[in-house]
């Protein structure tokens, strides 16, 4: 006899089972309507900023520093301001909400992201983050080893991650099942290969790869990878195979928002080697997770910035006139348009958008490529388990152009398995962006639920019946893609570089798109305005 | 043959019929006070229902046409399925359906409508072979000299000899035969006669086989469900709760999986609590995690020195019925309603979160962590926030699972306490029903020799009390990982190590 010894297969297999008994015995078949909308701020006001026809400013408001974009970047710029003692700032954002592609939202079940969901821990050369994290508690202190110690309810809790893959779930994300020596032998050989590059230094003493990506060695050779697709690379490497294939892509994918063929070598490579994180309390590949993933972070950085975050203000023109800067923003809500007089002004916003409120000719840069994305959250009334590994944090399958979903209420404590919330991503790459883009602007919040809906079938077939709500983000520009060529070339350091008063902070400048790279971007940028207001 | 014989045989099907359609009412009425309790209300809802169902069926007759004979057959062979696996079914799934009684009437209307079809079509059947004063009388006959025989033979022969799974079976098989025979006897051809004969041949090897497992069925679905008759049963939100009784033994089931019984309850709960708090006589404020069943509770209230206790548990419903349910209230001595005791129907783990009381003494007895909700109650952040409920020199124990049949599960939750910064002594006692079951008690700082007990334990003694602490070779520690939220190394160890226990 045992004590609370349960059969979870059995449970799940029988309850199946007594479903199907139910259903042919009655003929019972529940058909729910399933309620949802496409949410989040409408591209409506995105191009009425490109196109004009906005109100002309009908009040001014003075103010030292303007943070324009209250994104990761934009907090982290106020942040900085306020620990170096610099309080009179306004952080404009145009969205309700601010977080750029770290905003989340939340139901009765649970909070989710709608973007950003994870950091991975920091690294030796991300200091900003680590420091934000102590600030935070989230990083408690230091061990006898002199390595950071995570709250643990914040470390991804176990089992992390599985794979649908024939018609089971595997443990681990990485093709296990059933995969022929060749197959395996290559895939060995590829994270040989990655672990190599993690350890290896530039002739400059600094890690090959690092995070932030400006901390990487500059030699030449490695460099040199920038200009060939991750894709062709590999080709020539001769790591070959469908599964090493498959997981490439699909962490390309994950991260850059398009396929190792066009991505570059470099960025591909930086994916598995920049990660050096390392703690006392878990493995250095674990990462840190909430229910509203990233939104979390914004919320505690947002907290002691109280009014001076202002948002549902878009704004649509930045002027010098003199020594001062005028910021012109339109208020979405009450319809009209004010301006800022400042003397500083962080710009952290995407690069397409600097450029354009900045009226700047921006035919002299490459053509910054930027992946759209769609995000859809599905509220259900319990757990899809399914044959094979349990549910995971992350939950993938293969014949999909989606990247699975993760489980926002993962992290909850609570013992006895209940609704949930599932964070669905699906990076749209099948065309080109730009027409990727105009397409999925255009569809209907009917046509998303039924093409997610049929791909939750491959692995979950009778998901639909068990789904309250399926509400969908669509991000045109979701973010910045590490194109070949586009990393180490001689204009992307230089667009960092503060011009008059204008200071520049966002991912775009590192031109991949992860919260260690806005965040920063975004305290460099506070402290040369904070070191310039008050030169101690 | 002659249409003597034709009428005969027919005449004989009705006997059969009628055993049957008996059989299958009684099978499910036993089952359901078997599984449900209170005996009274089952026979009578079943046999409620069953008879209205059978009206139905009746009236329904009146619809089918002229091809009754083929009709006859095909209800006799529905019959045959569904009465013959009617106690495998409702067996199996009793433990595992949200509503069982859904489930349960279900299928005891479906098999009354079918029973109720039977006479009205044979009647039919008959009527151009007999007089019509000779047709009534005869079958109604057959029909109860065949209820008269199947409620002798049932509590007689059927139940002690074959059981309830198996008498399904094996009445199933009749009505498929009876089935059978009619397409014989009444010479019906054609491909729809041709195909119920291809049918029936199918189902009674369905039939016979279910006949033969019919011992594994059982065996297996009383792993699950019980093999003493439920007094109490109910679904929560969180859990079923299923109490049986067999004579004295009371045992209360969580989700099928034991919890305690009555006979050897004492052992388990006394171990539990006595070897720690004993050793606190200063100790004024306890809490007790899990546990609504107040024998923790109960324990803790033989030390006078105690003064207040909080219990934490998560299910409303296992609190209420602790604390009202007479049966139940003898058992834990009224803890539950002791002026001592408080009572908080909460998540242990957010409780804690936002919990501000310091505590001398804390009882964790948590389910086992068989599954990765249940295997958080054992991490490292679990621990950390149980500190902050301690008082200065307070102490801790926590029930760990076998160290004999989870010798790795139980040293890792030693490891995983240490890591937390306690000190621990685990320790172990045997309880029959359980087996060998481990503790570990854990403190910031050295506890006090065991000096004495409070009177009135039936188990421990301060001799024997400092016996637990000793393991020996097969059961003593092995080096693990910590159990953290990102490693969940018990549940895994836990299932690897009941697994090749009880496969
Ligand atoms: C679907 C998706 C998933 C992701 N997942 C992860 C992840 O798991 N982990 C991770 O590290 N990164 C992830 N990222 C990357 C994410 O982009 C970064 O982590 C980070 O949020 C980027 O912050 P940012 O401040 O650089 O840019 P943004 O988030 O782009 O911030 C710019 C802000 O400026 C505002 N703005 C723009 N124009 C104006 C205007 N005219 N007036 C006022 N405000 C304006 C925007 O509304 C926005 O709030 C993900 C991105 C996407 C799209």
């Amino acid at each position: 006899m045992w004590r609370g010894r349960t059969r979870r297969q059995f449970l799940a297999g029988s309850a199946g089972a007594a479903a199907l008994a139910g259903a042919g015995l009655f003929g019972v078949s529940r058909k729910r309507r399933i309620t949802g909308r496409i949410v989040g701020s409408d591209a409506a006001v995105g191009h009425r900023i490109r196109d004009g026809g906005l109100p002309a400013p009908d009040r001014q408001e003075r103010v030292p520093v303007v943070i324009v974009g209250g994104g990761i970047a934009g907090l982290a710029a106020a942040h900085a301001l306020r620990s170096r003692g610099v309080e009179g700032f306004v952080v404009l954002e145009m969205a309700a909400q601010p977080g750029g592609n770290s905003v989340s939202g939340a139901n009765a079940v649970s909070a989710f992201p709608w973007g950003a969901h994870y950091l991975p821990l920091p690294g030796p050369e991300a200091g900003d983050v680590s420091r934000l994290l102590r600030e935070l508690g989230v990083i408690l202190g230091d061990d006898a080893r002199g390595l950071p110690v995570f709250r643990e309810d914040f470390l991804v809790q176990d089992p992390v991650e599985r794979l649908f893959l024939h018609g089971r779930w595997q443990e681990g994300l990485v093709p296990n099942l059933g995969l022929g020596p060749e197959e395996r032998g290559s895939l060995d050989a590829f994270f040989h290969r990655m672990a190599g590059f993690k350890e290896r230094r530039g002739s400059d003493g600094r890690p090959a790869f690092a995070i932030p990506l400006d901390a990487s060695s500059t030699d030449p050779e490695l460099r040199a990878l920038d200009r060939v697709p991750f894709a062709d690379w590999l080709r020539l490497e001769g790591f070959t195979g469908e599964s090493l294939r498959w997981y490439v892509d699909y962490c390309c994918r994950d991260d850059y928002g398009m396929a190792s063929d066009r991505v570059s070598a470099w960025a591909g490579i930086h994916y598995f080697a920049a990660r050096r994180g390392e703690a006392a309390n878990a493995p250095s590949h674990a990462v840190l997770t909430w229910p509203e993933g990233n939104g979390w972070l914004v919320h505690r950085v947002r907290e002691p910035l109280g009014d001076r975050v202002r948002s549902g203000l878009a704004v649509f023109r930045v002027q010098q006139e003199g020594a001062t800067l005028s910021v012109e923003a339109y208020d979405v809500q009450a319809r009209r348009s004010m301006a800022f007089l400042a003397e500083r002004v962080v710009m952290a916003t995407p690069r397409f958008i600097a450029d354009r409120l900045l009226e700047r000719n921006p035919k002299a840069r490459r053509d910054t490529v930027y992946a759209p994305w769609l995000v859809a959250n599905l509220t259900l009334e319990s757990l899809p388990e399914g044959r094979g590994a349990p549910v995971s944090w992350d939950n993938v399958w293969q014949g999909s152009p989606s990247l699975g979903y993760i489980v926002a209420n993962h992290q909850s404590l609570h013992p006895v398995p209940r609704s949930t919330v599932l964070t669905y991503y699906l990076p749209l790459d099948a065309t080109d962006p730009v027409t990727a883009r105009r397409v999925a602007l255009e569809r209907s919040w009917d046509s998303w639920r039924d093409q997610i809906l049929d791909d939750f079938r491959i692995p979950h077939p009778g998901l639909s019946d068990q789904v309250l709500t399926l509400d969908v983000m669509v991000w045109g520009h979701g973010m910045v893609s590490p194109a070949p060529g586009s990393l180490w070339n001689p204009e992307r350091p230089e667009s960092a570089q503060p011009q008059g008063r204008v200071h520049f902070a966002h991912s775009d400048l590192s031109g991949i798109s992860i919260f260690e790279e806005a965040w920063t971007h975004g305290i460099r940028a506070g402290r040369e305005v904070a070191d310039l207001l008050n030169p101690a | 043959m002659s249409d003597r014989s034709t009428r005969l045989l027919l005449l004989a099907s009705v006997f059969v019929i009628a055993t049957c359609g008996l059989i299958y009412e009684l099978i499910a009425g036993t089952l359901a006070s078997y599984l449900l309790g209170d005996s009274v209300t089952q026979f009578s809802t079943i046999i409620g229902v069953y008879l209205f169902a059978m009206g139905v069926g009746s009236w329904l007759s009146r619809f089918v046409g002229a091809n009754e004979a083929l009709i006859f057959v095909r209800v006799q062979l529905l019959i045959g399925v569904l009465g013959g696996c009617s106690a495998a079914v409702l067996f199996v799934l009793f433990a595992h359906v949200a509503s069982f009684r859904v489930l349960l009437y279900g299928l005891i209307g479906l098999v009354g409508t079918l029973v109720g079809l039977e006479i009205p079509l044979l009647l039919r059947i008959l009527k151009d072979r007999l007089e019509f004063k000779d047709l009534v009388a005869q079958v109604f006959t057959f029909d109860y000299i065949g209820a008269l025989l199947a409620s002798l033979l049932f509590p007689l022969v059927l139940v002690p000899g074959l059981g309830l799974v198996r008498s399904a079976f094996l009445f199933g098989a009749l009505n498929v035969a009876v089935g059978w025979m009619t397409l014989r006897v009444l010479r019906l051809h054609g491909p729809p006669a041709r195909m119920l004969e291809g049918t029936a041949a199918v189902l009674l090897l369905l039939l016979a086989a279910g006949f033969a497992a019919g011992g594994r069925i059982l065996e297996w679905s009383e792993r699950s469900a019980f093999e003493a008759p439920v007094i109490h049963a109910r679904s929560t939100p969180y859990q079923r709760i299923v109490l049986t009784r067999h004579g004295d033994d009371l045992r209360l089931h969580l989700n099928g999986n034991l919890q305690f019984s009555a006979r050897d309850e004492y052992r388990y709960h006394e171990a539990l609590v006595h070897p720690g708090l004993a050793r606190m006589p200063e100790a004024r404020r306890v809490l007790v995690l899990g546990g609504g069943d107040g024998l923790a509770v109960r324990e803790v209230l033989r030390h006078a020195h105690v003064d207040s206790v909080m219990l934490v548990d998560l299910d409303p419903e296992m609190t209420r019925l602790f604390s009202t349910q007479a049966l139940l209230t003898d058992l834990n001595a009224g803890a539950l309603t002791s002026p001592r005791v408080r009572i908080a129907n909460a998540d242990a783990f957010a409780w804690l979160g936002t919990n501000t009381q310091r505590f001398d003494f804390v009882v964790v007895d948590f389910p086992d962590p068989s599954n990765f909700s249940l295997g958080k109650l054992f991490t490292t952040t679990f621990y950390e926030r149980l500190r902050t409920a301690l008082a200065p020199g307070g102490a801790v124990v926590v029930q760990a699972t076998s160290p004999l049949v989870a010798r790795r599960a139980f040293w890792c939750v030693d490891a995983t306490l240490r890591r937390c910064g306690f000190q621990t002594e685990p320790y172990h006692v045997y309880v029959p029903s359980f087996g060998e079951w481990g503790f570990i008690l854990a403190s910031l700082e050295p506890l006090p020799e065991l000096s004495a007990l409070p009177a009135g334990l039936k188990f421990l003694t301060v001799e024997g009390a400092r016996d637990l602490f000793r393991f020996p070779p097969d059961m003593d520690r092995v080096p693990t990982e910590v159990n953290r939220l990102n490693n969940q190394v018990l549940v895994r160890y836990f299932e690897e190590e009941w697994g090749r226990y009880a496969p």
